[in-house]
């Protein structure tokens, strides 16, 4: 995995969020964001979009691994 | 890989039309359960179906709030039912369970002070009662405080997958609470369980419609992620107006079905189940919100995930009904003629402990 990663699995709302405005506002992309709930993803996802920034979603057994990047 | 468009679509109740027609949809229902029989401006609260529940159990003796309320149980066997069909379902647990107990605890003590949770809140906003206002600005209050912890670090650690039985333990309770309730279950007039002859207690709508309502409650709010404490605390801590639109929804629709229903009554004195204590309205919501910031969840998702596997939040539910029982027996819950004796002291108590807890749970979150 390439670049910084936010371990925000098994954290609950809004850990994971909070952890992902953190790097977003300290501007490190790429960056992966790791969650292990649907939950979870669908708040990151939705933060990464509201800073206009892509992301990539790949399931790896119970993780999501979510890249964020320009 | 996928964007945000077709993430959203594999759960369209988490979109925005989503998230606002749920909202609406409460909205509606929990209007026409205090049309079916529930008490005034109190078609669903969570804090005090709770301490209801509590009641009939026999963890306090007041008579006029003691039933078993069928929405909490649907609220849980809802959500447990649609996780399981969704692939949600997953038990897990072990974040901070003896903290998450006691936040259950005083976040019920601050809730009886004002005599609402935040959905009953909305609710008696929507039904006139000026007083909800000062336990809604208490409750953004407690959470505008959560909000500042969150963004210093503040957590109560990551939970663990369990295996099966620690998941369904709550779901299974929850059942068996709704069977006492059918077979009418008593072991004697001294013993549980109890059910109020008058007050609150008497006052439901058909178990049957209460628990319909329930599920079908507990179904779409696990499915939007429906959070009362959340709706404000995302706007505060990341602008995020999605929660809050489902909020909204239901307030609005809320308001509009108590003018149709004729349960629109606007003002401050003689609102139902209610006090115009202004303070202590403001500062029992100020505990309630901090302590569901604290746990990650209003009273409502609390449920809705404890019905998705999630032992920590049954136990932060556990706590809830406890802290019911605590409130009565120690005279710290509210009645329409104002604050019990020991309300006020027992929420100074309550923030202190949560302002602990908010110093002193912190991890340093390397990236």
């Amino acid at each position: 995995m390439d670049g910084k990663v936010v371990d925000a699995r098994g954290l609950s709302c809004p850990q994971p969020v909070v952890l992902t405005q953190k790097a977003l506002k300290e501007e490190i992309t790429p960056f992966n964001v790791l969650v292990n709930s649907e939950v979870s993803k669908e708040n990151v996802l939705r933060i990464v979009n509201k800073f206009k920034m892509q992301s990539e979603v790949k399931e790896e057994g119970e993780d999501f691994i979510i890249t964020v990047s320009r | 890989m996928y964007s945000l468009q077709e993430g959203a679509m594999r759960n369209i109740f988490a979109s925005r039309t989503g998230i606002i027609t749920v909202g609406s949809v409460i909205g509606i229902l929990a209007t026409l359960l205090q049309t079916f029989g529930n008490p005034p401006n109190m078609g669903i609260c969570v804090a005090c179906f709770e301490r209801d529940i509590a009641g009939a159990l026999g963890l306090h003796r007041a008579g006029v709030v003691q039933f078993i309320r069928p929405e909490i149980i649907g609220f849980v066997i809802g959500s447990f039912l649609i996780a399981l069909f969704t692939g949600e379902y997953k038990p897990r647990g072990g974040s901070s369970t003896v903290i998450r107990f006691f936040l259950g605890i005083f976040a019920m003590i601050g809730a009886l002070v004002f005599l609402g949770c935040p959905w009953r809140a909305l609710l008696r906003l929507a039904g006139g009662d000026g007083n909800a206002i000062l336990g809604l600005l208490g409750l953004i209050a407690g959470i505008a405080i959560g909000v500042a912890f969150l963004k210093n670090g503040y957590s109560l650690g990551r939970t663990q997958a369990n295996r099966n039985a620690s998941g369904w333990i709550f779901p299974a309770f929850m059942l068996a609470l709704f069977l006492m309730l059918v077979f009418n279950v008593s072991f004697s007039e001294e013993h549980a369980l109890f059910f109020s002859a008058k007050g609150p207690g008497s006052m439901h709508a058909n178990i049957w419609i209460s628990l319909v309502f329930g599920l079908v409650i507990g179904a779409l709010a696990q499915r939007t992620r429906f959070c009362t404490m959340g709706s404000f605390r995302d706007v505060m801590l990341a602008w995020d107006f999605h929660l809050i639109s489902g909020v909204g929804a239901l307030l609005v629709i809320a308001f509009l079905m108590n003018l149709i229903l004729g349960q629109f009554n606007a003002g401050f004195e003689g609102q139902p189940v209610a006090h115009t204590d202004h303070l202590w309205n403001f500062l029992g919501m100020l505990l309630a919100g901090l302590a569901f910031a604290l746990a990650g969840g209003c009273p409502g998702r609390q449920l809705f995930l404890a019905g998705e596997g999630d032992a920590d939040s049954g136990v932060f539910a556990l706590g809830m009904i406890t802290g019911a029982g605590v409130a009565h027996n120690f005279a710290m819950a509210s009645t329409p003629k104002g604050v019990g004796g020991f309300g006020p002291a027992a929420v100074i108590i309550g923030i202190v402990f949560c302002l602990m807890i908010g110093f002193t749970m912190r991890e340093k979150f390397t990236v």
